[in-house]
C-alpha cells in the first residue's frame, strides 16, 4: 500500500479524528459526574472559607449543611426571587446587565450569629478570578473574605489567596453613613479620595488588585437595594 | 536506525549531556513560566514525564503508518488528546492537583520537548527505547525546572515550597527579598547560569 498517497492521508487523518474523538468524548462523559460533585465539593469548601471555616473533604457537605442555613436569590430591586443560591453561575450572571441579575446570597449561622455570604466574580491579569465576601448581621461589616484565581503570576498576583491579603478585608464596611461603597483596593500609601474603606493591593500584582477591586464594585452594587432592607431590619 | 540503541544510554543521556534544556535548548518557554515558585515546577515536572513517556510510545507504535506529510498534525493530535485526558482524570480523581496545576497541563501541549523528541526519536525508534526516552528528557527537564525555581523561590521570596526558610532575623537586620527574581526575565538569566555551569564542566560541549 502506498502510504504516501492522498487516499491513504485523508482516510488516515479521518480514522485518527473519530478514534481520538471517541476516546475525548468517552473520558469527558464517564468522568462527568464525578468532576461535577468535585467542583461543588470545591465550591463548598470556598464558601465556607470566607466564613473562616476549614472542612476537610470528607465531611465537606455535612459541614455546609451545618453552618449555611439558608439560600436566598435576590434581584437589584432588593426582592427576594427564588431559594437555590448554589445552582446559580456567577460567571454567567456577571455577563448580565446588573438590573436583571439574579444575585445569590448565602445565610450562615456561626455559634448564634448571623453572616451574610456574596459570591465575586471577575477578571484577574490572566483569567478569571472569583470569590466570597462574608458580612456580618449589620450587612455592612465584613466578616471574612476568600479568593482564588486561574492562573495569576505565583508570587505576584496570586498572592490575592493568602492570608495576609484576606485579612485585610475584616471589619471594612460596605456603608458610610448612607452611601453603599463597596471596598477599594490601593497602592500602599494611598488612600481612595471617597472616603471608603480601603485595603493595600499586592506590590507587584498591579493588575489582579486592580481586578479584585473592580469585581468588589462590580459584584457587590447590585445587593444594595437589598443589603439596605437587611439594614432596616 | 542502522545502529544499535543503547537502552541505559537513551535513558541517562538526557540528564546531562543531552539536557533537553541546557543542550538540546528546548521548552525555555515554560521554563520561564511555571518556575517562580518549586511546587509548580516540581508538579509540571511530572505532568511533563508522563504525557512525554506515554506519547513516545503512541507516536513510536503508529511510526510505520503515519504519512511524512501530516506527521506533525498527528503527533500534535496524540499529545492534545493526551493530555486533555489526563487532565479530565485529573479533576475527577485528584482534584486538589488539578487546580494546582490549573493553566500547567494546558501549556504542556505546547512544549517543544515534546514535539522534539516525538519528531527525533519517536518516529525512528521501537517503543520500549522511545519509552525511556521519554522519561529521560522528561527527568532532564524537571532537574532544570526545579533548581530554577529553587533560587527563584529562594531569593525572589524567602520560602521553600511555601515555608518560610530564610530567618526572621536576616530581614530584621536589613535582608529584603529580591522581587526581580520571581520576574520572568531573571528565570532566563538563572537557566544561562546554570548552562555556564554545565559547558565549564563539560569542556566537549563548549562550541
Amino acid at each position: 500500500m502506498n502510504k504516501q498517497s492522498n487516499i491513504y492521508t485523508i482516510v488516515y487523518i479521518i480514522v485518527m479524528v473519530v478514534v481520538v474523538g471517541a476516546a475525548l468524548a468517552f473520558t469527558a462523559m464517564s468522568l462527568k459526574d464525578r468532576q461535577q460533585a468535585n467542583a461543588d465539593n470545591d465550591k463548598r469548601r470556598q464558601i465556607l472559607s470566607s466564613v473562616n471555616i476549614t472542612a476537610d473533604a470528607a465531611d465537606l457537605t455535612q459541614e455546609f449543611d451545618k453552618y449555611i442555613t439558608g439560600q436566598v436569590v435576590v434581584n437589584a430591586q432588593g426582592d427576594s426571587v427564588g431559594s437555590d443560591a448554589f445552582s446559580i453561575k456567577m460567571e454567567q450572571q456577571v455577563k448580565v446587565p446588573a438590573d436583571s441579575r439574579l444575585l445569590p446570597l448565602y445565610i450562615c449561622s456561626i455559634d448564634g450569629s448571623t453572616k451574610y455570604i456574596i459570591p465575586l466574580y471577575g477578571q484577574g491579569l490572566w483569567g478569571p478570578i472569583w470569590g466570597y465576601i462574608s458580612l456580618n448581621d449589620d450587612a455592612s461589616t465584613v466578616y471574612g473574605a476568600f479568593f482564588d484565581h486561574q492562573g495569576e503570576t505565583p508570587g505576584l498576583g496570586a498572592e490575592i489567596t493568602k492570608d495576609a491579603f484576606r485579612d485585610e478585608f475584616r471589619n471594612k464596611e460596605l456603608f458610610k453613613g448612607d452611601r453603599f461603597l463597596p471596598i477599594a483596593v490601593v497602592k500602599a500609601g494611598l488612600a481612595p479620595t471617597t472616603g471608603e474603606d480601603y485595603v493595600n493591593g499586592i506590590s507587584g500584582g498591579t493588575i489582579t488588585s486592580k481586578g479584585v477591586g473592580s469585581m468588589l464594585d462590580e459584584c457587590l452594587k447590585p445587593y444594595k437595594n437589598y443589603l439596605e432592607k437587611l439594614r432596616s431590619k | 536506525m542502522a545502529e544499535k540503541i543503547n537502552n541505559r544510554s537513551v535513558l541517562f543521556n538526557p540528564l546531562s549531556k543531552n539536557n533537553p534544556v541546557v543542550v538540546q535548548v528546548l521548552g525555555i518557554c515554560s521554563v520561564l513560566a511555571v518556575t517562580a515558585k518549586l511546587e509548580p515546577a516540581i508538579v509540571m515536572g511530572m505532568s511533563v514525564i508522563a504525557v512525554l513517556a506515554f506519547s513516545n510510545v503512541i507516536i513510536s507504535l503508529l511510526r510505520n503508518t503515519i504519512p511524512t506529510n501530516i506527521r506533525i498534525i498527528v503527533q500534535l493530535v496524540v499529545v492534545a488528546g493526551l493530555v486533555v485526558i489526563v487532565s479530565q482524570l485529573l479533576q475527577a480523581f485528584a482534584y486538589d492537583v488539578s487546580k494546582q496545576l490549573s493553566v500547567f497541563i494546558g501549556l504542556i501541549i505546547t512544549n517543544c520537548i515534546l514535539m522534539g523528541r516525538l519528531e527525533a526519536f519517536a518516529m525512528a525508534n521501537r517503543p520500549w527505547p522511545s519509552f525511556l526516552d521519554g522519561i529521560g528528557n522528561g527527568i532532564g527537564y524537571t532537574i532544570i525546572l526545579v533548581i530554577v525555581g529553587f533560587f527563584r523561590e529562594l531569593l525572589g521570596s524567602g520560602t521553600l515550597l511555601g515555608y518560610q526558610v530564610v530567618p526572621q532575623w536576616c530581614y530584621d537586620h536589613g535582608y529584603v527579598n529580591n522581587g526581580l527574581m520571581i520576574l520572568p526575565p531573571m528565570a532566563l538569566v538563572v537557566v544561562a547560569c546554570i548552562i555556564w555551569v554545565h559547558r565549564s564542566y563539560n569542556k566537549d560541549l563548549q562550541e
